[in-house]
């Protein structure tokens, strides 16, 4: 059984604007000693997902169903106590912000003596111990000295490390990690990806990493979802997603970065238009305003996370089949421009039904006209 | 220093365009830290930029690329004299501009323009966006004529590829891709020479990002514009820039074309820089050698003596604690300022790209 497990999660919102459905029905799961990494977009519920995990998205507005399985025990109807003993000790996280996840009036040490206090029945000496301990794990010199400092006397790298060392102090096994290193330089940055893939190691401690950062999962993640709309749309381990990625969406993102190893003078090929918003969310395939190859069947159908045929282990939601998908797959990395592959999808679809289709893909959003003439 | 730094062994490759826009020479700026009210005794100083020279090539895109606190803001704002240097020389066009004030100032300022980094706190909320992109030709004094004005400003606008008739909307109802279309607007209104761009795209999703690098290069193509480009992502530096400086606590340290820099960096800096970068591609990450940095940058108000790198440099020798090395032509044609260069096996080992060209070529 997986340490981690998630099914079928969604957490609404209801707003004076409408319902907000930040996530829709997703699952995953995560072993020990695995890194799961959730890439997409601002907005695509994927940060929402994980707070949820911690139970930190209990609002009054907040409706939330399916189940959150940590260790066996669930999550989800576990009442606040029960959920402030696991938070912290079994299940950590890293937030993004540093320097607002640290309380500005307290002494880094003294903020992680109350982390292991709170969990912990030992002296406060022995907690301190402890502190310095992880302030020098983490790669803090003088962690002695450093654990008497405020958190505005030490640098951007310095306090992302404190707060690792704050979450491991009480040897989590599921560590969460919200935009780890966004706002770090990428120097810093290789620091705590090295700290984190070696504490890991060390302690066997499962890793769910969000980020927008593709490199950042390629070189940590051992599996890959990519959310959209609050959604998972395609799912498989970290090899497949960059070598063989069936969902035009994250064909999107891939072809969205530059490359390093790639002729300077080519293109990137952005995605079209803006995430949709999460209360008024398109119909059918909620991807199918931006996507190049759309039909005008999938503005009617939603397409659901399926494991493909040959595959069980990658999972894809898109209404194309999967072998349409590896020939636009590869023709796009042999840098056909997705309008020209879309004529070629489309060239199967009866007349009448195509102009349906581009008229509606025409209504998109100002400011996407560039992006779309091939230059 | 100067001369190496800017000699035509590390000039624009582009044919045709082989002169200096901009020519800059041992730029120095220092913030005093003072101590005290009344009489405020200086008491040091933050050596922002501490004496860098370079040239920017009519049509190029020159990279700035460099950790937090290495000098590159600070630069971009004294090219655009937004701050008085300490001391040093910028040539526009052949024009000393360093010491230019009052209307001399503002007159250049039509010849040059900056994209900032925050699409949300660098427009103003209370101003309709048809009013922020006119705003350079209200101060300027240029088509005065309501009518002719509006014209002007809905062409620009079609250009970066914004709707023309959101004219009298407000900031808040773009998202940040197309309020950065906004940025680019208005920086592009005077028909600015030079554009100095300081991190356009890092507050941007990664799609909406190629949006905006996308526009920025086919821009510069049309209206051949000379482009200062400031990142710290260096994929995305690779991909927009012709030459690239690396600057380290305020001084260049290694400058080379973007082919040659990325091929084969010579300062361990720029070295451990590339081997930090994440690759997106599982199959150049495997056995890539990643080169981590130990510290943090050393505070820039007491930076290290000689060569600044060699506290956390793992080459480092004596030599390195005892002499400033000069910036100079090193094997391969990097421009680089360091005593041990990296070899061509030390770069294999740790930067991917150095192994994806050479399985190309």
């Amino acid at each position: 059984m997986a340490l981690l497990e998630i099914d079928n999660l969604r957490v609404h919102f209801d707003t004076d604007d409408g319902v907000v459905k930040a996530v829709d029905g997703i699952s995953y799961s995560v072993d020990r000693g695995q890194t799961l990494g959730i890439v997409g977009e601002s907005g695509s519920g994927k940060s929402v997902s994980s707070l949820t995990v911690m139970g930190l998205s209990r609002a009054r507005n907040a409706r939330i169903s399916g189940s959150i399985k940590f260790d066996g025990k669930e999550l989800l109807t576990a009442s606040d106590d029960e959920l402030r003993t696991i938070r912290g000790d079994d299940i950590a996280m890293i937030f993004q912000d540093p320097l607002s996840s640290l309380h500005p009036f307290y002494k880094v040490g003294t903020q992680i003596v109350e982390a292991i206090r709170t969990h912990r029945d030992v002296s406060k000496q022995q907690a301190y111990d402890r502190a310095v301990e992880m302030l020098g794990l983490v790669g803090i010199p003088e962690p002695r000295k450093r654990a008497e400092s405020y958190p505005h006397e030490f640098s951007g790298g310095m306090r992302q490390r404190a707060m690792i060392a704050m979450a491991l102090a009480n040897d989590p096994k599921l560590l969460i990690a919200d935009e780890p290193t966004t706002a770090l330089d990428v120097t810093v940055q290789a620091q705590i990806l090295e700290l984190i893939e070696r504490l890991q190691s060390e302690f066997d401690t499962a890793v769910v990493v969000i980020t927008h950062d593709l490199g950042v999962v390629a070189e940590m993640a051992d599996e890959i979802a990519v959310m959209y709309a609050g959604r998972i749309v395609e799912q498989a381990d970290t090899d497949t997603i960059f070598a063989g990625p069936e969902h035009p969406y994250t064909w999107g993102l891939l072809s969205s970065i530059p490359k390093l190893d790639a002729p300077r003078d080519e293109e990137l090929v952005p995605i079209a238009g803006r995430p949709p918003s999460l209360i008024n969310l398109p119909g059918g395939c909620s991807f199918h305003p931006r996507c190049p190859y759309v039909k005008p069947a999938h503005m009617k159908v939603d397409p659901a996370l399926e494991p493909l045929p040959d595959n069980a282990r990658h999972k894809v939601a898109c209404l194309l089949d999967s072998q349409t998908r590896r020939r636009l797959w590869r023709e796009l990395r042999e840098g056909t421009a997705p309008v020209e592959a879309r004529a070629d999808v489309m060239k199967d679809t009866p007349p009448e039904e195509a102009i349906e289709a581009l008229a509606e893909t025409e209504g998109r959003p100002a400011g996407t006209s560039v992006e779309e003439q091939p230059s | 220093m100067s001369e190496t730094a800017t000699s035509t062994e590390t000039g624009a490759k582009r044919p045709g365009d082989g002169e200096p826009l901009m020519e800059v020479r041992d730029l120095v700026k220092h913030f005093p830290l003072t101590h005290g009210i009344i009489f405020q005794r200086k008491v040091g100083a933050v050596q922002a930029v501490d004496g860098i020279s370079f040239d920017v090539m009519r049509g190029e895109t020159l990279g700035l690329v460099g950790e937090s606190g290495c000098g590159k803001s600070t630069t971009a704002r004294l090219l655009l004299r937004l701050m008085d240097p300490t001391s040093g020389s910028i040539r526009f066009e052949g024009q000393e501009i360093a010491d230019l004030s009052g209307d001399r100032l503002k007159r250049l300022r039509q010849d040059m323009q900056m994209i900032f980094q925050d699409p949300y706190s660098s427009l103003n909320p209370r101003k309709t966006i048809g009013t922020i992109i006119g705003e350079p030709f209200a101060i300027q004094g240029m088509h005065t004529g309501e009518g002719e004005r509006k014209r002007t400003v809905q062409e620009l606008m079609d250009v970066v590829g914004l709707n023309p008739e959101h004219y009298n909307r407000y900031p808040h109802e773009f998202s940040g891709g197309q309020r950065q279309r906004i940025g680019v607007a208005r920086a592009l209104a005077l028909k600015p020479k030079l554009i100095v761009a300081d991190e356009p795209v890092s507050a941007l999703d990664v799609s909406i990002q190629a949006q905006i690098l996308n526009l920025l290069r086919e821009l510069q193509r049309e209206l051949g514009l000379t482009l200062v480009f400031i990142a710290h992502d260096l994929s995305v530096v690779r991909h927009m820039c012709d030459r690239v400086a690396v600057m380290y606590l305020g001084r260049i340290v290694e400058m080379a074309s973007s082919e040659e820099l990325y091929a084969h960096p010579r300062m361990p800096y720029t070295g451990a820089l590339m081997s930090a970068v994440p690759v997106a591609d599982p199959r150049l990450a495997a056995g890539k050698k990643r080169q981590v940095l130990a510290g943090d940058v050393p505070s820039p108000t007491n930076p290290p003596q000689a060569c600044r790198f060699h506290t956390r440099c793992w080459k480092a020798q004596e030599i390195c604690r005892q002499e400033d090395p000069p910036l100079e032509v090193k094997e391969g044609g990097n421009v680089a300022a360091c005593h041990f260069p990296l070899t061509d096996a030390e770069v294999a080992e740790r930067v991917p790209t150095f192994r994806a060209q050479r399985q190309q070529g």
